[in-house]
C-alpha cells in the first residue's frame, strides 16, 4: 500500500465579506499516505475546519477555493458533486465535532446507517440494516440490534459519536475525517473515542485526518502533526520531532501556554498576549508575529516560507527556534525589551495584565 | 464512591465558606427526582482556591449555583464567614436580607459573551453594582472606580468603556466579566468553567488574571471546571465529584501525585496525556453514567468501577481521612491497598 493517497497542494480558501476578502486558507499543502494519521493542530479561526471542508466539498458555494487537491490520481474539484456522488461519503468521509447535530433527531439510530449504504452501495432495505447493527458492533455499542430502533435523543453523547463513526464507516472509506471528534465529550470518553477512531484506522489501513485544537490529543496518535495559524500552516513534522525538536515560536507558545497535569499547582503559565487575527486582505507579514516573542523587523515585512528544518520537517519562520537566528532574535528582544512588533517582552515573564484591545479593539 | 461525611472540614479556622449537607433535587415528573447534589459538604479558607473537578452531571454547576442561592438548595447549610461577627447563614435568609449578602458573594460563567448584556456599555455593565451597593460615592468616583477595574483586567477604559459586548472578543468579555465580579470587592468569587469557551492562546491569560485578581483584591476562589490540568493549575485544594457525591477531596499536589479513589484515578488516565503517577490503562470505564433520576445503591461510582464488590453495593462510602489534607469516599482506595478500611 504504499504510494500517497491524499495530495494537497496551494490549497486556499477565501470568503468575500464586507470587510473585505477573509482568506480563511491561504496556500496549504500536505500529502497523506493510506493507513497514516495526520493531526491538524490549530485554534478557532486557523482554518483547520474550512481545510476540511474544503476536502469534503462542504463549502458554500460563495467560497473562493484554489490549488489542487489529488485523491489516488483523481483531481477532487474537477468531480461534480453528481457525477461522483459516491466519492463523498463512501471514499472520503467526516465525522463532526457535535454529535447531536450530525445526527437526524427524528430518524432511528438504524435507518441514518442504512441510508449511506443504500445510497452508494446499493443493499436492500434488510441487508442495509444488518449492516448496520455490525457497524455499531464494531465501533463498541453494547446491545446493536435495541440501539438500531432507538433515536438519537435515547443516546449518551459518546454512544452518539459513536454512532457518528459508525455512518462514517458504512461503505468502507479510504479517508476519514474527524473534525474535533471529542471537543464536546467528556474527557473519560474522549479516551474512549479516540481510541477506537485508532483502532479503526488500523484495521481497515484508512488514511485519517484528525482535527483539534488540543496539542495533547495528537501526540502519540498522529504520524504527522501540522500547526495551523490564520489560515497558514506555521510547522508540518512527523510527531515525535515536532515535539522533541519544535522549530516554529507558535508550537512553543502553544505548549508553555497549556496547563500540564503533572505540574504542581501555581505554576505560572507563560502567555500568548492578544488573540487570533482574523485575516483579511493579503498579509505583508508573518501572521503571528504581533504576539510572537521572536519576532524581528523581516516579520513585519516579510512572509516567511515553509522551509526544511530536517527530515519531513517543515517551518515557516524567519527566527525559528532552536536556531541561531531565533536564538539570536530572542535575546536582542529580551535586552530591548521589546519585540519588533512591539510586544512588550516583561509581560512573558511576569503577571503583567495584557491590554489585548490594541490589536483588536479598532478592526471594529 | 462518594461520598458522604464531613472529616474533611476544618473547623472554624479562618474558614470563609462552609457548605454542609448541601442536596439539590430537581422534579423531574411523574413522581421522579432528579438528585443532582447529594449530601455534599466542604469548607474553604480565606486566600483558597477550591477546585471542583468532575464530568458533566457530576453536580459541580450546580453546587456552584446553590451556594449563591440560585435556586436556594433542597437542604442543607451554606454559611458565609462561619464563627465571626459577619457570620450569615444564606439557606436561612431570604428577601432583602439575603439581597444584603450576596455582594459580597460574585460568580463568572462559562459563555462571557451571554453573560454579558449586548445592549449596554461595558461602563454601565461594570459599574450597575457600585450604583446600586455604593451609597458614599458620587458619579465621578464611580467612574474612576470602573476605570481602575477594567484597566486591573487589561481592558483600556478610555478605548472599551462606552462600547457595546460585542465588539470584544471571547478573552476580553471574559476579563470584563471578571472586572464586574470584582468591582464590589466580593469575598468570594466562583468561577463556573471560566476559560472552557476560550482558545488555549487566551486561557493562560485569563487564568493569569485571576492569579492576579485573588492576590490584588484578596479574593478567596471557587473554580469549577472539567479540564484536569487547568483545574490543578489554580486550585490549593480539589474536590472531585461524581453523579452528586464527593469522591475525593486533597491538597492539589497530593491528590494528583498520589490519586486514591478509583473514579479520581480514571479521570487521570483519561486525560489526552495521562498524569504519570497513573497508568493509561487505568482509563478502561464504561461509557454510560447511571441516570441521577436513579442513582446506584451504596457508591454511586461502583457501577463503573473495577474494584467494586457487595459491600460497595450495600454500604456507601464517607469520606474519611487518609493523610494529612487527603480525604476520600472509596472502601478499597488505592493507598490503603485492596484490603480496605
Amino acid at each position: 500500500m504504499a504510494g500517497t493517497l491524499l495530495t494537497v497542494q496551494d490549497l486556499s480558501v477565501g470568503f468575500l465579506t464586507e470587510q473585505g476578502l477573509v482568506r480563511a486558507v491561504d496556500g496549504v499543502s500536505f500529502d497523506l499516505e493510506p493507513g497514516q494519521t495526520l493531526g491538524v493542530v490549530g485554534e478557532s479561526g486557523s482554518g483547520k475546519s474550512v481545510t476540511a471542508k474544503a476536502l469534503m466539498n462542504l463549502l458554500p458555494s460563495y467560497a473562493q477555493v484554489g490549488g489542487t487537491v489529488d485523491f489516488d490520481g483523481r483531481d477532487v474539484f474537477a468531480m461534480g458533486a453528481n457525477r461522483e456522488k459516491h466519492f463523498w461519503g463512501v471514499e472520503m468521509t467526516m465525522v463532526f465535532q457535535d454529535p447531536m447535530t450530525s445526527l437526524n433527531p427524528v430518524k432511528k439510530v438504524g435507518e441514518q446507517i442504512a441510508e449511506s449504504l443504500r445510497v452508494h452501495l446499493g443493499r436492500s432495505r434488510g441487508d442495509a440494516l444488518a449492516e448496520a447493527g455490525d457497524l455499531l458492533e464494531q465501533v463498541g455499542i453494547p446491545e446493536p440490534a435495541k440501539r438500531l430502533t432507538q433515536y438519537p435523543h435515547e443516546l449518551s453523547g459518546g454512544l452518539r459519536q459513536r454512532v457518528v463513526i459508525a455512518m462514517a464507516l458504512a461503505c468502507g472509506p479510504r479517508l476519514l475525517i474527524a473534525d474535533e471528534p471529542t471537543t464536546a465529550l467528556d474527557v473519560t470518553v474522549q479516551k474512549h473515542i479516540l481510541d477506537l477512531l485508532d483502532d479503526l484506522r488500523r484495521t481497515r489501513n484508512m488514511a485519517m485526518i484528525l482535527i483539534t485544537h488540543d496539542l495533547g490529543v495528537v501526540k502519540g496518535r498522529a504520524d504527522e502533526v501540522m500547526v495551523m495559524y490564520a489560515g497558514h500552516t506555521m510547522e508540518e513534522a512527523p510527531t515525535a520531532t515536532l515535539f522533541a525538536e519544535m522549530r516554529h515560536p507558535y508550537t512553543e507558545a502553544l505548549l508553555e501556554t497549556i496547563p500540564r497535569i503533572d505540574t504542581p499547582s501555581h505554576t505560572r503559565l507563560v502567555p500568548i498576549p492578544g488573540r487570533p487575527p482574523e485575516v483579511i486582505d493579503v498579509l505583508d507579514g508573518c501572521p503571528f508575529a504581533p504576539r510572537c516573542r521572536y519576532s524581528i523587523a523581516r516579520c513585519l515585512t516579510n512572509q516567511p516560507d515553509l522551509t526544511s528544518h530536517g527530515t519531513g520537517h517543515l517551518c515557516a519562520c524567519h527566527a525559528p527556534v532552536g536556531t541561531p537566528s531565533g536564538t539570536e532574535a530572542r535575546a536582542a528582544n529580551e535586552s530591548t525589551g521589546t519585540t519588533a512588533t512591539g510586544l512588550d517582552m516583561d509581560q512573558f515573564t511576569r503577571n503583567v495584565p495584557v491590554a489585548d484591545l490594541g490589536q483588536s479593539g479598532e478592526e471594529g | 464512591m462518594a461520598g458522604s461525611g464531613t472529616a474533611h472540614l476544618r473547623g472554624h479556622d479562618d474558614v470563609v465558606l462552609r457548605v454542609e449537607n448541601l442536596v439539590m433535587e430537581f422534579p423531574a415528573g411523574r413522581h421522579q427526582v432528579v438528585h443532582a447534589v447529594s449530601d455534599v459538604s466542604f469548607d474553604i479558607r480565606r486566600g483558597e482556591t477550591l477546585g471542583i473537578v468532575g464530568e458533566s452531571g457530576c453536580g459541580k454547576s450546580t453546587t456552584a449555583r446553590a451556594i449563591v442561592q440560585l435556586p436556594p438548595p433542597t437542604s442543607g447549610r451554606v454559611v458565609l464567614d462561619p464563627g465571626t461577627d459577619q457570620e450569615a447563614e444564606l439557606t436561612t435568609l431570604e428577601g432583602e436580607g439575603l439581597r444584603q449578602v450576596r455582594p459580597r458573594l460574585q460568580m463568572i460563567f462559562q459563555d462571557p459573551i451571554s453573560s454579558l448584556n449586548p445592549r449596554r456599555r461595558v461602563r454601565d455593565i461594570v459599574g450597575e453594582g457600585l450604583h446600586i451597593w455604593a451609597e458614599g460615592l458620587d458619579d465621578e468616583q464611580i467612574r474612576a472606580r470602573v476605570d481602575e477595574v477594567l484597566e486591573a483586567v487589561g481592558i483600556d477604559p478610555t478605548v472599551a468603556a462606552n462600547r457595546r459586548p460585542h465588539e470584544f472578543s471571547g478573552g476580553q468579555c471574559q476579563r470584563i466579566s471578571i472586572a464586574r465580579a470584582v468591582v464590589l470587592e466580593p469575598e468570594i468569587l466562583i468561577c463556573d468553567e471560566p476559560v472552557s469557551a476560550l482558545d488555549v492562546s487566551v486561557q493562560a491569560q485569563i487564568l493569569n488574571l485571576l492569579e492576579e485578581m485573588k492576590s490584588r483584591y484578596g479574593l478567596t476562589l471557587v473554580f469549577i471546571g472539567h479540564d484536569l490540568s487547568v483545574v490543578r493549575n489554580v486550585s490549593d485544594r480539589v474536590i472531585v465529584m461524581y453523579l452528586g457525591k464527593v469522591c475525593e477531596v486533597g491538597g492539589a499536589d497530593t491528590l494528583y501525585s498520589v490519586p486514591a479513589h478509583p473514579y479520581t484515578r480514571v479521570l487521570l488516565a483519561s486525560a489526552p496525556e495521562p498524569a504519570s503517577t497513573v497508568d493509561g490503562s487505568e482509563a478502561a470505564i464504561g461509557d454510560e453514567i447511571p441516570s441521577p433520576m436513579d442513582p446506584p445503591s451504596g457508591c454511586r461510582f461502583r457501577t463503573r468501577c473495577i474494584r467494586a464488590d457487595d459491600r460497595c453495593t450495600a454500604e456507601e462510602p464517607v469520606l474519611r481521612t487518609l493523610d494529612d489534607d487527603h480525604f476520600v469516599a472509596c472502601h478499597y482506595p488505592t493507598a490503603a491497598g485492596p484490603s480496605g478500611a
